[in-house]
Parts: structure tokens; C-alpha cells; sequence
């Protein structure tokens, strides 16, 4: 494959071509990373703040749950995601109703997502000191009350940056979905950079991809500092 | 006001168990400011936290405000240990709430309307002396700053019984005295009863007006701080006493009076007006004996004064008697030092 930035401008294709290919492929990409991530989240979320109050010496100790729920979550991290993706596909067409699609490569993503969520907010959530939350439990705060008013706002910076690691290792599985006919970005560079050799579409796609990341960690980084006190 | 009977606090370690607590009774009255001394790993620590609970007892009765705290459901001690405010030695505010909503947590804790929190936290603010930092995040404060929101947090809900887990232990001597005068001033006005646990003699000195002495899990010694001051029973406590008034003469000195004949080394303690007596010449006055001034220090036991004075009586066996004796007659506390090394 050889390089010519004359491609870019008027080579194999119009400039106009090149948009019509990247603006939809750049849509369905945020629509699937969103989209899990938000997902990922709702289950994640929950299941890091079990994660931590069931740990000895926490607030709810349930040596139980912890050990099934932290085995469950390390057996999804360790199954590679273009494995699950296959795996995933009868479970995906029962509860989309289909397994193709960028709808569809969304709960391979979630799936996938969810239990990294768990870990990256267990390790926030941690950071919380826990003389913060004896001195609650010493005025009568209720477990429900240390998780809405202590741990989770004390560790709200280190969230933050959860959510942009997380944002971001997403849109670098989107890349993988495409193989499954996801869509997006990913799908593109190798449909068409690769299979095809357009490198003006290869070109843009990485450079796309490189300033949605690196908004993403700067919005994330920028917040988590606005609240650090 | 607390009532601890029988307590016992076992850990279990992968060395077998470990008595933190072993038996420990006592009563605190109400109103009281109540010391807790203890060397590191004395189990003082433990016993604060057995008090609201925060440490579940292996046997034994907790009882605060008439509420025996160890036979509460869940929802009752917590409702419980609202009556029963904290504070310790590294202030653990939250760090993601300014000064005036940590003061209110405590507050929208116990369910209180927003309008009344707002109220109770601008009397809080004035109580500790905080008015201009109710914006402030607990990382723009001092040390100092720190432990009086985490007075004003501990008092939000009006409780009978502030614990204090070595409140002054992470700040520099003088910033120590000001939170002790506050605490005392809380104290008096309100009326609030002070549990404080410390290593440091000087705190208890300051402003408990009882003490227990814990050594090794158990209570060794324990009543009116005066009479711990002047009367310490116990080695552990002698030691605690003397890290602030210190009254060890050298060892040469010692060996050069060890020479010396018809002669003895007396220590007098007194309390209170007996400090402005002029007690030396009335001795010299009244018994024919001669005196040499060894050690001598004045200070404050709270608010009456301490003094110790250290002696070399010169005189025949008789006359050293009489002086001792017209010394006790004083009522003053007077203790003959051996001299043999």
C-alpha cells in the first residue's frame, strides 16, 4: 500500500465522498460509545459500590458476595472481547432481535463494559479514607445514606476520570464491533482504508479518532479537577 | 452519663487472641471532662470507639444516657448515636463539602428541615469561632481550623456526650491549647460531657477533671484528677505524671547528697491556695532545721494550682521528725526520697 496525501484531496475519491462515508460511520461510533458506556455504567455502577461495601471491615460486610460477585466480574474481564462478540451473538439476537448492527453490537459492549465499570469505581471508591466513614457512622448515618452522601460524592473526581477511561476504552472496542457489521469509525478504516486501500479514509478515521479521545480525557481531566477541593 | 461495665474486647490475629479490652469498668458522671491515659497500644483507643459502639464489644454493657447502646437494633443506635458526638485526631471532614455543609451532614443525617439546618449551622459557626470559613473546603484550612468544624459537625445535633479519639494530637502545642480551651468552654456552657482519650498528660492536666489510667487493656487507675496528680498508685500513672511535672533530681546530685549526715530529701505537693502559702520560712520558723532548695515548680491543675517543692532537710533524727511532722500538719503531701542509689 502506498501513500499519496494526493488521495486525500482528489484521488480515488472526492472529498465529498470521503464525508458522505465518515459523517454517518462518526455518528454511529458516539451512538455506540455513548450508548454503552451510559449502559456499562447503570450495571457497573451498582455493582463496584457492592464490590465495596461488602469488603471486610466495610459498612456491609458479606464476605459472600463479594467473593461470587468479584469472581463473576473477573471472569468477564478475562474473556477477550472479540471472543464475547462471537459468543454473545444468540443473547444479542434474543434481546434486540438482531445480531447485526450497531444497535446490536451494543450489548456485546455493555457486557463487556459493565464489569470493567465495576472495578474502576470499586478502586474510586476505595480512595475514600475510612475514617470519612466511621465519622458518619458515628452521627447515625444510615449505609444507604454513606454511599449517597459520602462515598460517592467524596470520590465524584475520581469517578470522573473513571468514566473518561472507560469512554475511551469503549470507543477502542466500537473498533472490534464493526467485525460483526457494528459500524462506525473502525468499521470503516477497515472496510475501506484497509480492505480497499483508501488511505484518505484510513488517514481521517485516525485523526477523528484521535480528537474524540483526547476530548473526551481533557473534558474528564478538566472536571475532575473543578471538583477537587 | 456512661456507664461501662465489664467491657472485653477481643481481636482475633493469626497469633491467637489479642485482649485489647480486658474487664474494664467505669462510671462518668455527667458534666465531667474524662481523661483516658494510655501508653500506644494500651487499648484506649478501643474503648472510645466501644462507646458509640463504632467497636462491637465482645462482652460487656455500654451504657450512655440511660440507653444500653449494646442491646440497640441497628436503627436504634443509630438514632442513638446521634446523642453522641466524635471528633478525632485527623478530623475526617468531607473533603467535597465546604464548612457549612459538613457542619449541616450531621443534620440532613438526622432528617432536620433545611431552614432549621441553615440556623443551627450559623450558631455552630459562632460557637467554634468559624463565621469567615463557612465557604471554605476543608483543604483550604489549618490543622487547628479542621478540628473546630469538626467540633461544630460533632455538637450539630445537640448531643450529651462528645468522644474525643486523641483530638489534639495531630496539632502543634499551641493550636492544642486553644481546641482545650474551647472544649472547655463548651463544656461549661453547655454542659456537655467530654470523653477524651490522649497519650499526653498535659491535655488531661488542662482541662479533665477526672482520669483512668490504662495500661495493657486494663484500667490501672482512675479518679479526680487531683488525686491522681498527687497521689499517682500505680508506676504507669507516676510516669504519666511526671512527663509534666517532672521532678527526678540528677543522678550526681543524688550521689553528692548520699554523703551528706543527718540529713533527708522530702518532696511536698500542694494544691490550690496552699501554693501562696509561704510555707519554707514557717518551717524554718517553727523547727530547727535547716533547708536547701532542690526543685521547685508551680503550674496548673485546670484552673487551681500545683506546685512541687523537692528538699534537703539538715538537721538531727528528731528534728527532721518534727518537720515532717509540722509539714503534714500543713496538709501538705510530703514524701521522704531514699537515698541510697
Amino acid at each position: 500500500m502506498s501513500f499519496d496525501i494526493g488521495s486525500l484531496l482528489h484521488g480515488s475519491g472526492s472529498v465529498g465522498d470521503l464525508l458522505q462515508l465518515i459523517i454517518p460511520a462518526t455518528g454511529e461510533t458516539l451512538y455506540m460509545v455513548f450508548a454503552s458506556t451510559v449502559l456499562a455504567y447503570l450495571i457497573g455502577l451498582p455493582l463496584g459500590i457492592i464490590l465495596v461495601v461488602s469488603s471486610p471491615d466495610h459498612i456491609l460486610p458479606n464476605p459472600w458476595v463479594e467473593r461470587t460477585l468479584g469472581t463473576v466480574i473477573n471472569i468477564l474481564r478475562s474473556a477477550p472481547f472479540i471472543i464475547l462478540l462471537v459468543a454473545l451473538i444468540p443473547f444479542t439476537r434474543s434481546i434486540i432481535g438482531t445480531s447485526v448492527g450497531t444497535t446490536a453490537a451494543i450489548v456485546p459492549l455493555v457486557i463487556s463494559a459493565a464489569p470493567f465499570v465495576a472495578r474502576v469505581v470499586e478502586t474510586s471508591l476505595k480512595e475514600v479514607p475510612y475514617g470519612v466513614i466511621e465519622a458518619a457512622l458515628s452521627m447515625g448515618a444510615s449505609p444507604k445514606q454513606i454511599i449517597q452522601k459520602v462515598l460517592l460524592p467524596e470520590a465524584k473526581a475520581s469517578l470522573i476520570l473513571g468514566v473518561a477511561i472507560t469512554t475511551i476504552s469503549v470507543i477502542g472496542y466500537t473498533a472490534m464491533a464493526g467485525t460483526v457489521g457494528g459500524g462506525g469509525l473502525g468499521d470503516l478504516a477497515i472496510q475501506y482504508g484497509y480492505n480497499r486501500f483508501r488511505t484518505d479514509v484510513m488517514i481521517v478515521t485516525v485523526i477523528i479518532l484521535v480528537v474524540i479521545v483526547q476530548i473526551i480525557q481533557s473534558l474528564g481531566t478538566t472536571l475532575a479537577r473543578k471538583l477537587t477541593h | 452519663m456512661i456507664q461501662i461495665k465489664q467491657l472485653v474486647k477481643k481481636y482475633s490475629s493469626p497469633q491467637g487472641q489479642v485482649m485489647a479490652l480486658d474487664d474494664v469498668s467505669l462510671n462518668i458522671l455527667p458534666g465531667t471532662i474524662y481523661g483516658i491515659i494510655g501508653l500506644s497500644g494500651a487499648g484506649k483507643s478501643t474503648l472510645v470507639r466501644c462507646l458509640n459502639l463504632l467497636e462491637k464489644p465482645s462482652s460487656g454493657q455500654i451504657i450512655v444516657a440511660g440507653q444500653e447502646l449494646t442491646a440497640l437494633s441497628s436503627k436504634e443506635l443509630r438514632k442513638a448515636r446521634q446523642n453522641i458526638g466524635m471528633i478525632f485526631q485527623h478530623f475526617y471532614l468531607l473533603q467535597s463539602r465546604t464548612v457549612s455543609e459538613n457542619i449541616a451532614f450531621p443534620l440532613e443525617i438526622a432528617g432536620v428541615p433545611k431552614t432549621e439546618i441553615s440556623i443551627r449551622v450559623k450558631e455552630l459557626l459562632h460557637l467554634v469561632g468559624l463565621e469567615d470559613k463557612a465557604t471554605a473546603y476543608p483543604g483550604q484550612l489549618s490543622g487547628g481550623q479542621k478540628q473546630r468544624v469538626g467540633i461544630a459537625r460533632a455538637l450539630a445535633t445537640k448531643p450529651q456526650v462528645l468522644l474525643c479519639d486523641e483530638a489534639t494530637s495531630a496539632l502543634d502545642p499551641q493550636t492544642t491549647l486553644s481546641i482545650l480551651n474551647l472544649l472547655r468552654d463548651i463544656n461549661q456552657k453547655l454542659g456537655l460531657t467530654i470523653v477524651m482519650i490522649t497519650h499526653e498528660m498535659k491535655v488531661v492536666k488542662e482541662i479533665c477533671t477526672h482520669v483512668a489510667v490504662i495500661h495493657e487493656a486494663h484500667i490501672v487507675e482512675n479518679g479526680p484528677v487531683e488525686s491522681v496528680f498527687i497521689k499517682p498508685q500505680s508506676d504507669i500513672a507516676r510516669q504519666f505524671v511526671s512527663t509534666v511535672f517532672p521532678n527526678d533530681l540528677p543522678v550526681d546530685l543524688l550521689k553528692e547528697l548520699a554523703t551528706h549526715r543527718d540529713s533527708e530529701i522530702v518532696r511536698i505537693q500542694f494544691l490550690g491556695t496552699r501554693a501562696s502559702d509561704p510555707i519554707i520560712t514557717d518551717l524554718l520558723r517553727t523547727c530547727e532545721v535547716r533547708a536547701n532548695i532542690l526543685y521547685g515548680s508551680i503550674d496548673h491543675l485546670r484552673s487551681t494550682l500545683f506546685g512541687t517543692l523537692t528538699l534537703e532537710l539538715q538537721g538531727s533524727p528528731e528534728q527532721l521528725k518534727e518537720a515532717q511532722q509540722y509539714l503534714t500538719s500543713r496538709d501538705l503531701k510530703v514524701e521522704v526520697i531514699k537515698r541510697e542509689l
